[in-house]
Formats: structure tokens, sequence, C-alpha cells
């Protein structure tokens, strides 16, 4: 441990390893500090992610692969089922082993990782940011940085003392619960399922992504403005009572799944964010692992960039780069998404009727925005711009 | 501001015991007023404006609004 260091990363999730990896692949001195005792440790995630945005960032490994799939199935509120192939194919994780190796790839690429050490201030020069304050073993400590990237996830409140607006607004917050459990017996291995309508999870969706070996995340997310009247919980064990009554319960934790439009600032003097503390995440689908590997990737490199040019300023170039490649599209993704958020269960009823009329081999993803937004011609156009190639 | 109205009293209560950790409220919480560490969750009185965004946002029914207010 030194006392200064060219790079701080706080958190070392994806967005916080993949950006201590992309720094310290440059030659710059780079600390991640994670606040609990394992990196990987406890999974806030449904673990399903696409296997080419995976791709650009890491070799896939059997070690943390779960199971391959290659087919979405939609479950209207009425049961009836629409289920297309996807040319994307997917990955279920393994979180645990997956955030792991990431950590291992950071630290094989020169940097130092602490756990156990949890940041609760900014050091500060005038107004840029030199450093991190933390709490390691009880005792309270400081490191000075040329640059801090704040991977601090959902509760993203480093970037908040830098000055940042970074809470989320309760409706875009999507709270999920998620149980793995065990005994699952008649999903398909290869299939993610998602369950729609307001007796199942309103303002959200209610996923089953299979993990091998009959067992499978079950969770699902809400809007907190429907946790207002009714419990993410409640929705969840009253599910599992209906489909899943003698499912045993591996893991039980809950999470929440910032689904907004970036920050409109994600860096400022001396500080970076990225992933859900950047507000990173597909607001439509509330997947967050590419999408913060590839925030973490352009901070860290841009980060890395800045030191060793010695030009502080070039990290806002950081901005406009992640705009360009997924900013954005997430905004199109936020417009789809509040253009299906109040739909009734009847109306996703009749989308599954009329989608189910499609032949087999013309159903897409796009199609089906295609079908679901029919009334929205202006949202057409950002189905087209997203979804159909 | 609605703290103020409510005689100051701060009415936002965390059941720990309970608690998952998992940072949804602090997510959502417009004042910084919750400080969470790996396995440790409180609210900071002094910023708290008892605006109860948590409590909608607490995926597993942590947090409370209690009108007797909460005692420190």
């Amino acid at each position: 441990m030194k006392s200064e260091y060219d790079i701080v990363v706080v958190g070392a999730g994806p967005a916080g390893s993949v950006a201590a990896k992309y720094a310290a692949s440059q030659g710059v001195s780079v600390l991640v500090l994670e606040k609990d005792r394992d990196v990987g440790y406890p999974v806030r995630c449904g673990e399903a992610v696409s296997k080419d945005r995976l791709a650009e960032f890491v070799e896939p490994d059997k070690k943390w692969i779960c199971a391959e799939v290659d087919k979405f199935s939609f479950i209207a509120p009425n049961g009836n089922e629409v289920v297309l192939k996807f040319d994307q194919q997917g990955y279920v994780l393994e979180r645990r082993i997956f955030d792991y190796e990431l950590a291992k790839q950071a630290s094989e690429a020169g940097a130092e990782i602490l756990t156990r050490a949890y940041v609760n201030g900014l050091l500060f020069n005038n107004d840029k940011v030199t450093g991190v304050k933390y709490e390691y073993r009880g005792e309270q400590k400081e490191v000075n940085a040329k640059i801090v990237i704040a991977a601090d996830g959902v509760e993203s409140r480093v970037g908040r003392w830098a000055g940042l607006k970074t809470h989320v607004d309760f409706r875009d917050m999507e709270c999920c619960v998620q149980y793995t459990v065990s005994n699952i017996k008649d999903i398909n291995n290869e299939t993610c399922y998602f369950y729609f309508g307001k007796n199942v999870a309103p303002s959200g969706y209610l996923w089953i992504f299979p993990k091998g070996n009959n067992t499978a995340n079950i969770g699902l997310g809400i809007s907190g403005l429907e946790g207002k009247k009714k419990s993410a919980l409640s929705f969840l064990n009253e599910f599992m009572a209906e489909h899943y009554p003698d499912a045993s319960v591996l893991t039980s934790i809950a999470g929440g799944v910032p689904c907004s439009i970036t920050l409109e600032k994600i860096s400022v003097q001396g500080i970076m964010l990225a992933g859900d503390a950047a507000r990173q995440v597909n607001p439509l689908s509330g997947g967050g692992i590419a999408s913060g590997m590839l925030g973490g990737s352009i901070a860290g490199r841009i980060a890395g960039e800045s030191i060793k040019m010695n030009k502080p300023e070039h990290i806002f170039n950081y901005d406009s780069e992640w705009q360009d490649r997924y900013g954005k599209k997430h905004e199109i993704y936020d417009r789809i998404k509040n253009g299906i958020y109040d739909f009734t269960d009847e109306k996703f009823n009749s989308i599954a009727d009329s989608f189910l009329k499609v032949p087999s081999d013309k159903r897409t993803l796009g199609k089906l925005f295609t079908t679901a937004l029919i009334n929205k011609p202006s949202l057409l156009i950002d189905v087209a711009k997203v979804f159909i190639k | 501001m609605y703290r103020q109205a409510k005689n100051g009293i701060l009415m936002i209560e965390i059941l720990p015991d309970k608690c998952d950790f998992c940072g949804c409220c602090v997510g959502v919480c417009p004042e910084d007023a919750i400080e969470l560490k790996e396995a440790a969750i409180r609210i900071i009185d002094p910023l708290c404006t008892n605006c109860s965004k948590c409590v909608w946002a607490c995926p597993i029914e942590v947090i409370l609004f209690n009108k007797n207010g909460v005692k420190l």
C-alpha cells in the first residue's frame, strides 16, 4: 500500500474492475477499494448477459457460465406464451466467480485491490477531488489520487460528494428481489422467461433465468411507485406460492436497479463515474453488466491516458465517448420503456395474441416491440433504431 | 419542509435485523441521508427530511414510517 496512487477506483464490481484493468494496463498505478469482504459476493443480479457484448472484455470461461441461452419466452398475464429465438445468444453467469475473475484480471494488469475498505468521503484541493477517505478494519485512513473512478453501484454516494446529483427518482428505481432456487424441473435450460402483468410485477417484470442442474434465478423488479402499495417481496412470494411451492430457496437477495438515462455529467474535476453509479444501466431491460463494463473500460482507458499525457481535462472526453457508444441508445430505450410502462393486462394479452399470429420464423424482438407500440408511431421509429437491423 | 411540519422528529425507521444491505434506499435518497456499510445501515438524522422515498423503494419491507417518531 502506498499513500498515493494515480487512480483510485471505488467498488470492485464489473465496472470498477474493468476500469482498473484498462487503467493499470497502461502502466499507471491503480488501487481498488471494495467495501465488502469478498469481491463478487453478495451477488445482487439476475446474472443474464448478452454473449457479444461480453466478448469485448473477457474470454468466455466455463467456470463462470451457468447456462447458455438462445430463446426468450414472454408470458402474458393470461398465461399465453410467446417464444422467440434471438440472434445474439446469451449467458447466465455465476457472478460470484465472474466478478472475482475480473478483479483478478485487474490485479494481473497491475492494480492493487483492498477489500473491507469502506470509502466514506473525498479529499479536495479547492474544487478538485484529490483522493478518498476510507475506513479499514476500524481505522479511518486516507489515500491520495490524481483521479478517482467511482463505481460504487446503485448507491452512488461518491459522485454526490463531488457535487453531482446522482440519486434516482424513485419511479425509475426498479426495486428487486430474487431467489436462487433448486428443484425447478419444468423450465428449458436455453430459455430466459419474462412474466408481465399487474399481479406479477407492475411496471417491471418477473424473470426466470436458468442456472443449470434444475436451479434458476427467479426474481422481479417493480417501480418504487408500485412499491408504495405493495413490496417486491410480497409479489415474489405470491408468485412462488402459485407456481413453485416446492422449490428450495438457496439464496435470497434484494437490490435496486436504476432504470433511467445516464447522468447528465459523469466526469468532473478529478472524478469519473462508471456503471450503476453513473446510471449506465439499460433502462428498458435493466441489464447493467455489459454496459457497466463498457462504461468502466472507457473510464479506465481515458483515466490512464489522462495521467500519461498529464492532462487532467482529458477525462471530460469520457462523457461524449460514453454518449456515442451507448448513452444515446439508452435514451431511446428509456423512451420505449416509458411507452410500455403503463400497459394494462388487457394490452399485454392483446400484444401476445397479435404476435402469436406472426409466423414463427418472422418473430423477432423488433417485431414484438413494433406490435406492442403500434399505436405510438413516434416510438416505432425508436424501436426501428435499436431493434431492427 | 415536511420534516419541520411534523415537529422535526425523525420518523423513518430501519429494521437492521431484517435488512439485506442492498443499497436501493441509498440510491433513491435525495438527501444522501443513509449510510450503508457491508452489514450496517443507519439514517443520518440531521439530513433526513422524512420524505419516505426509501420506505417505498425498499424491496423487502425493512424501512417503516413510524408516525410516533424514532428514538435514537
